[in-house]
């Protein structure tokens, strides 16, 4: 098992006028479950073709322990692509469908039945290996596959969107069942998704990549209570953070009705009259008292049982704003109505609106 | 069935309609379903009647079946041999409006056959060799392109018989994507290591399923994918240099690039500073050089090996009948008039399902072979005809209807009785065909 390195990596595409992934820092720990996460064409599954040897790396380096593989082919970087195919061969027993591959690979037959055995442990398949694929059901027949790559012993597991193809129940059971076999295994994981709840739900850290450079990397707490700038901020979350441009006032700032207080030094950071302010729908309360906080109209409350989400709107100078708060599930207002919202004190977030980023770390405490 | 059922498709064939959509892949009822041989797949695949065709139907997500069901297109008209993509069906619904899976439809070329297909027992180490070797120069020809397919295996292909040979389909594009920049040695080794281990996978289970000869080695077969790709992809990328008085040897990369069924279309040469030594290399192929030729000589349209041997006979043709100064487009004509066409004629009605005619010529033409040798003797095309089809074709599965044929594609062909002894393959007012005098 390894750590992996991104050191300064860039990969510029051919006839292309900005890098795919621009000098990328990056350091997976051993053992380490990594989430690349970024909405399309953000640079993630290029940073994880470079790790795999698949693309090349035009500046920088990449680090697989202290093995610089910056120039290695790519089966000779010891590390393993999961699922890229998990079809199942039905005259193959289960022993024989996971431990196939090593026996092209020249392993001998005592070393390959040790690895099988092994890896049919972990994944609770050991009463299975003698039998047919078909006797298996379908969580089964995917644990196998998984023991195609675990058998193999890679230093770091590589997986891209391994579950796009799935249905939406497969999906989070899948999701559950690699997250807690690669603690169990403990090998060094990079995984990509598009999908930040795959990214809260899965990884030790999650790095967040925008337009082929790094954004945030942290742990998923991290992310969501202090995202670094206003990308993060709405990217990282579901329903996503509210956003607002507002105004700087004394003491605070000020946005419609509403006015949230802010320390004097922390707006002495901004580099305007007018900075984004950020409130999660879980932080923002239905005031009791009318006319205190923001006015809102309700367009639909969504019923989650405990839970539920009002969706409204709010018309500041004559241009209308959508917010989402989170509410009580059996009591909340109802769409037509009129509210007055006001947003937990220390939980607001505060970007520049020039730069993006983050005023200051004291503007949230949670 | 729902109606907000939605396909997508730039075919628009009504007989789409008529598919029960409404019921589960797995629950639709036999007379809708075709009973084919198929590879190992993720997905639930099966096969259905369309209108007179066999169509592919592959149940996955929606974002799924549309990225496949566009990559293919563009794959076709990257002149890539590969399935057509007919349509894509969202928004299903079954009897109490639960959703169903969206499904892709594919349609198989006619006369191509999935691997297991291919062999009655047992697989023989030569034909599976073919079948790597057809996979190799498919795999070169994507990778050109710069389709990397992430999914290389003989159960994602389909396969055309080509003289003697294997001509390789991509089935499967799921996993594919295609980098307009081409592709970097890492991505192509990548693509080639999961080829050699799927091949391996796919021929060992056909072995742990009896279904492979004895002396067949699972891993050494799966191995020479590799070799065979890499000559290929020598021999139309690679770059030489030789001295400026050697010219000769562009005309000798060019033709032995031809004789590999490609043609060059861009070619870069570079002289040193000095302008004593010359360095080539191809900068766009294409392949079909073969299929090219007998397509603007006569109109045919066949596997690039079956092109190779109709041309063959094409110039024996000329050079026998001493019309080498003849144009040759008049020559083609003829030859297609007075040979070709006759023994495709002379093709019982009931036996054309059995192979493409391209195929039935160019197996006529060994049977004809073998027969002389048998006699030390040359052997009139009539008798050979005659023999062919009674002791070869006649007794050969139906491989049209394996993924079948569009109906009323064989009725312009004069029907002759199954049972004519001597069958007439010129027409008595013509002349002699030619190789009854040689």
């Amino acid at each position: 098992m390894a750590s992996v390195t991104f050191d300064k990596a860039t990969r510029l595409y051919p006839g292309g006028t900005r890098p795919a992934v621009d000098k990328l820092d990056l350091e997976v720990a051993d053992g380490e479950f990594l989430v690349l996460v970024g909405p399309s064409g953000c640079g993630k599954s290029t940073s994880l073709r470079m790790l795999a040897g698949l693309e090349e790396v035009n500046e920088g380096n990449i680090f697989i322990g202290d093995r610089n593989v910056t120039d290695v082919p790519p089966k000779d970087r010891d590390i393993a692509m999961v699922f890229q195919n998990y079809a199942l061969y039905p005259h193959m027993t289960v022993a024989e469908n996971m431990g196939f591959a090593l026996k092209i690979a020249g392993v001998g037959k005592e070393e390959r039945a040790a690895r099988v055995l092994e890896a049919a442990k972990l994944l609770d398949l050991e009463p299975y290996l003698a039998r047919k694929p078909k006797a298996l059901s379908g969580g089964q027949r995917q644990r196998v596959a998984m023991g195609r790559a675990i058998v193999r012993q890679p230093q770091v597991f590589l997986m891209d969107e391994p579950l796009s193809n799935l249905d939406a129940k497969l999906r989070v059971q899948t999701r559950t069942q690699i997250a807690s076999l690669q603690r169990r295994l403990g090998v060094t994981t990079v995984y990509v998704t598009h999908d930040q709840v795959e990214a809260l739900t899965m990884g030790d850290r999650i790095a967040v990549l925008k337009d082929g450079i790094l954004q945030q990397v942290g742990t998923p707490r991290d992310l969501y209570a202090k995202p670094n700038n206003v990308f993060v901020a709405g990217f990282i979350g579901s329903p996503a953070m509210n956003l607002f441009h507002a105004d700087l006032v004394e003491g605070g700032v000020k946005f419609g009705t509403a006015t949230v207080p802010v320390d004097r030094e922390i707006l002495a950071d901004a580099s305007s009259a007018i900075a984004t302010i950020g409130v999660r729908p879980e932080d923002i309360t239905v005031s009791p008292h009318e006319g205190e906080g923001l006015a809102v109209e309700v367009d639909l409350v969504e019923e989650l049982g405990a839970d539920g989400y009002l969706y409204g709107h709010s018309t500041v100078e004559g241009k209308r704003t959508d917010i989402v708060a989170r509410v009580d599930g059996r009591m909340h207002p109802n769409a037509g109505d009129r509210v007055y919202l006001t947003a937990t004190p220390n939980h607001v977030h505060l970007f520049d609106t020039e730069s993006g980023e983050r005023l200051s770390d004291k503007a949230v405490v949670i | 069935m729902s109606g907000s059922l939605s396909i997508t498709s730039a075919m628009a064939d009504p007989a789409l309609l008529d598919l029960p959509w409404e019921l589960p892949l797995e629950a639709w009822p036999n007379d809708t379903i075709a009973a084919l041989p198929k590879g190992i797949s993720r997905h639930l695949v099966r096969f259905a009647h369309l209108a007179g065709h066999v169509v592919a139907i592959k149940e996955t997500t929606a974002e799924m079946a549309k990225g496949e069901y566009e990559m293919l297109r563009r794959l076709q008209r990257l002149e890539i041999p590969c399935v057509e993509p007919v349509a894509v069906i969202t928004n299903r619904t079954d009897a109490e409006a639960e959703p169903l899976k969206p499904v892709l439809v594919t349609r198989h070329l006619r006369f191509s056959l999935p691997y297991r297909a291919l062999f009655s027992q047992t697989l023989r180490p030569d034909t599976a060799t073919r079948l790597v070797d057809a996979l190799a120069v498919l795999l070169v020809r994507l990778h050109i392109v710069g389709f990397f397919w992430g999914d290389v295996s003989l159960s994602n292909t389909l396969f055309r018989r080509d003289a003697g040979a294997f001509a390789a389909y991509l089935v499967d594009a799921e996993t594919g994507k295609l980098y307009e920049g081409g592709l970097s040695n890492g991505q192509r080794e990548n693509d080639l290591e999961i080829a050699r281990v799927n091949i391996a996978g796919e021929l060992l289970d056909l072995e742990a399923g009896g279904r492979v000869a004895d002396e067949l080695d699972p891993v050494r077969i799966s191995s020479g994918i590799v070799e065979a790709y890499r000559s290929l992809w020598k021999e139309l990328t690679g770059s030489e240099s030789f001295l400026t008085a050697e010219r000769w040897r562009i005309n000798e990369r060019v033709n032995r690039l031809n004789d590999l069924g490609f043609d060059i279309e861009e070619l870069a040469i570079r002289t040193d500073d000095t302008g004593t030594t010359v360095r080539i290399q191809p900068k766009v192929v294409d392949a079909g050089h073969h299929q090219r030729r007998l397509l603007r000589l006569t109109g045919l349209d066949a596997g690039e090996n079956q092109a190779r041997r109709l041309l063959n006979d094409l110039d024996s043709y000329r050079a026998a009948y001493g019309k080498a100064d003849l144009d040759e487009e008049m020559v083609a004509h003829e030859w297609l008039m007075r040979v070709f066409e006759p023994v495709v004629r002379a093709i019982p009605v009931d036996l054309r399902g059995k192979l493409e005619p391209a195929e039935v010529f160019h197996q006529l033409l060994e049977h004809r072979w073998f027969m002389a040798q048998q006699a030390g003797h040359d052997i009139p095309l009539a008798e050979a005809v005659t023999s062919y089809v009674n002791s070869v074709l006649r007794h050969r599965r139906d491989e049209a209807t394996v993924i079948g044929p569009p109906t009323g594609s064989t009725t312009t062909i004069d029907v002759i009785p199954p049972d004519t002894s001597a069958i007439a393959v010129v027409d008595p007012d013509d002349e002699q065909d030619w190789r009854l005098k040689v």
